[in-house]
């Protein structure tokens, strides 16, 4: 059975009782990010520091399937007290493992729990849900990020 | 030319989805490391028989050329193949050659006529015929909340270029439109609705809504994509105005779909494409028109993929429409008795064999579809999952995905009972059970 190949349990344990979930406030920036074929919706909120270089908090309200939510909530673990520089560089990691057809090796030292999506850039219908709060948080680091330049 | 093959399975008995099988090569392969497949996925696409790929492939290695030009032989050739494949498709849904217009497919057709109509109404240079189809502020195009994208957004854009505005009919919790929550009035222009619901099954009260169109004078627009390729389907008997469906969704080829017009309007309408091919007399100052159908086919069209329909046309009719529908129902009816007795199983759509098509709709509580949809696949079982180009749709149903289970002709009993039992492995893979 490839099920186990992609639903691994640690996403299973992260869709079980997803990290992050629930909308939060203080946030600096928020992102709403539709997965258009299937409807899927997120919503994620960041909190950086007052330099603008740290990610104090995420928090997601995630409306998908379990590859979705399980994403969204290892990414609360991995990017919340980084800072946006080394955040950047893990979403860049997971985003090239996603995307890799399943012939990127995932480098567990960046990456952590986020490996075991691996299993899930062998199903590319699938890829766009792993990577849909990563956008969120992309997406939403870039507005706070130009709300403080215009400031 | 060839003449089509009748498939083994067809007969007055009835219809032996075991004998039509062999003709659907693909059936037979297995996915997901050696299971067979069991493709519950023929609402979105159909698989093609071969009898439909040799028409295609013969018609190419014999007779392929540019249609409607040329003197030489191939061009004879290909222009009869080409417009006996029209002919054979007017008589399988009840209309006359010239009232079919080749399109790419039903989304095309469907634009075709928002377009014509957006022409018309810019009201410049056009004759006097075309102002039936002018649209302005204060003119409604009325749908309804079960549509297929293909069906809604063309209509929002009309709107948006006319200034005319979108009205619906909202659909019941039972899956069916509700007659009660729009009254037409005598600014409603068109009234566009589908045949059957690709995501419910529902079949739409065809004459009620054409009779209530008529009595404000509006022109119906019927999407025929989920009925033509599995219900008898009259289009005269139906008195719409316009239809549309695809090639690909009836065992044919994809790149090739029908928009029928009853022949007044057709030949009222003011062109979509235009360019070689649609014209009567070209000058540089300006340019006349082909009488319809040719004036809705600019430039050198599908040819293959049109004779593969009119194969595909043959196939269907030799096993006879009511056979089809009378095994869709019996798929149906196993689909929901089975699908049923799953705990937290929740059918979108009705939940009964009265109105109906051979297409079933559920979400499943606590997995959502894209899960139960993987679960699916792992077993070998190809379904649809997630909202089905119908979005206003699952959000009047509370849902942001659902599982579809769509049949055809090559569609097994043993193949639905698997569905319920994968469906059964979904919830205890999520531990939900």
């Amino acid at each position: 059975m490839q099920l186990e190949q992609m639903y691994q349990e640690i996403i299973l344990d992260h869709y079980r009782s997803p990290h992050g979930s629930g909308l939060k406030d203080p946030y600096d920036a928020e992102s709403q990010q539709i997965n258009p074929t299937c409807g899927d919706e997120i919503v994620l909120r960041v909190k950086l520091d007052d330099a603008g270089e740290k990610v104090l908090d995420v928090s997601h309200e995630t409306l998908g399937c379990s590859i979705s939510q399980a994403s969204a909530s290892v990414l609360t673990d991995l990017v919340v007290g980084q800072t946006v520089e080394e955040s950047m560089k893990v979403l860049a990691a997971f985003q090239e493992m996603a995307q890799g057809r399943g012939k990127v090796e995932p480098d567990e030292d960046v990456l952590g729990d986020a490996v075991a999506f691996a299993g899930v850039a062998k199903y590319p219908a699938r890829v766009k849900c792993a990577l849909l709060g990563w956008m969120a948080f992309k997406d939403a680091v870039v507005r706070v990020q130009d709300g403080k330049v215009e400031a | 030319m060839t003449t089509a093959q009748a498939p083994a399975g067809a007969g007055l008995a009835g219809l032996d989805p075991a004998a039509l099988r062999p003709d659907f090569a693909i059936l037979s392969r297995t996915v997901r490391d050696g299971r067979p497949l069991v493709y519950l996925d023929s609402g979105a696409t159909s698989q093609r028989p071969r009898q439909v790929l040799d028409a295609e492939r013969d018609f190419l290695e014999q007779h392929n050329s540019a249609v409607h030009r040329g003197a030489h032989q191939l061009a004879e050739e290909a222009t009869d193949a080409y417009e006996s494949a029209r002919a054979r498709i007017a008589t399988f849904v009840g209309a006359d050659p010239d009232e079919l217009v080749f399109v790419k497919n039903a989304t095309e057709g469907i634009n075709l006529v928002a377009y014509a109509m957006s022409n018309s109404s810019i009201r410049t240079g056009l004759g006097p015929e075309s102002e039936r189809f002018a649209l302005g502020p204060g003119d409604e195009i009325v749908v309804t909340e079960l549509e297929h994208h293909a069906n809604l957004v063309p209509w929002q854009e009309l709107c948006r270029r006319t200034g005319a505005t979108l009205r619906w009919y909202s659909v019941t919790d039972e899956g069916r439109i509700d007659l009660d929550s729009l009254e037409l009035s005598e600014r409603t222009k068109v009234v566009a609705f589908a045949h059957q619901s690709n995501v419910l099954g529902s079949v739409a009260p065809v004459e009620e809504l054409v009779a209530r169109a008529r009595a404000v004078g509006a022109l119906v627009v019927l999407d025929a994509c989920q009925s033509v390729p599995h219900l008898p389907v009259d289009l005269r008997a139906l008195d719409v105005d316009f239809a549309v469906f695809s090639g690909h969704k009836m065992l044919g080829p994809s790149g090739v779909g029908v928009l029928y017009g009853r022949t007044e309007l057709l030949a009222a309408m003011p062109p979509f494409l235009t360019g070689g091919s649609m014209i009567e007399l070209v000058r540089l100052e300006g340019s006349t028109y082909a009488p319809p159908p040719q004036r809705f086919e600019a430039g050198v069209p599908m040819t293959s993929q049109a004779v593969g329909l009119g194969a595909a046309v043959d196939y269907l009719t030799a096993i006879g429409m009511q056979n089809v529908h009378a095994h869709e129902m019996e798929l149906t009816r196993v689909a929901l008795d089975t699908l049923r007795e799953v705990p937290g199983v929740r059918i979108i759509g009705p939940d009964s064999l009265e109105a109906r098509g051979g297409t079933v709709a559920f979400v499943v509580d606590g997995v959502h579809a894209h899960d139960v949809g993987q679960v699916l696949d792992d077993r070998g079982i190809a379904v649809r999952v997630g909202h089905h180009c119908a979005w206003p749709l699952h959000r009047r149903f509370g849902v942001a995905a659902t599982v579809r289970a769509s049949f055809h002709v090559y569609t097994t009993v043993d193949e639905v009972a698997q569905l319920a039992d994968g469906v059964r492995a979904a919830r205890d893979f999520f531990g939900v059970s």
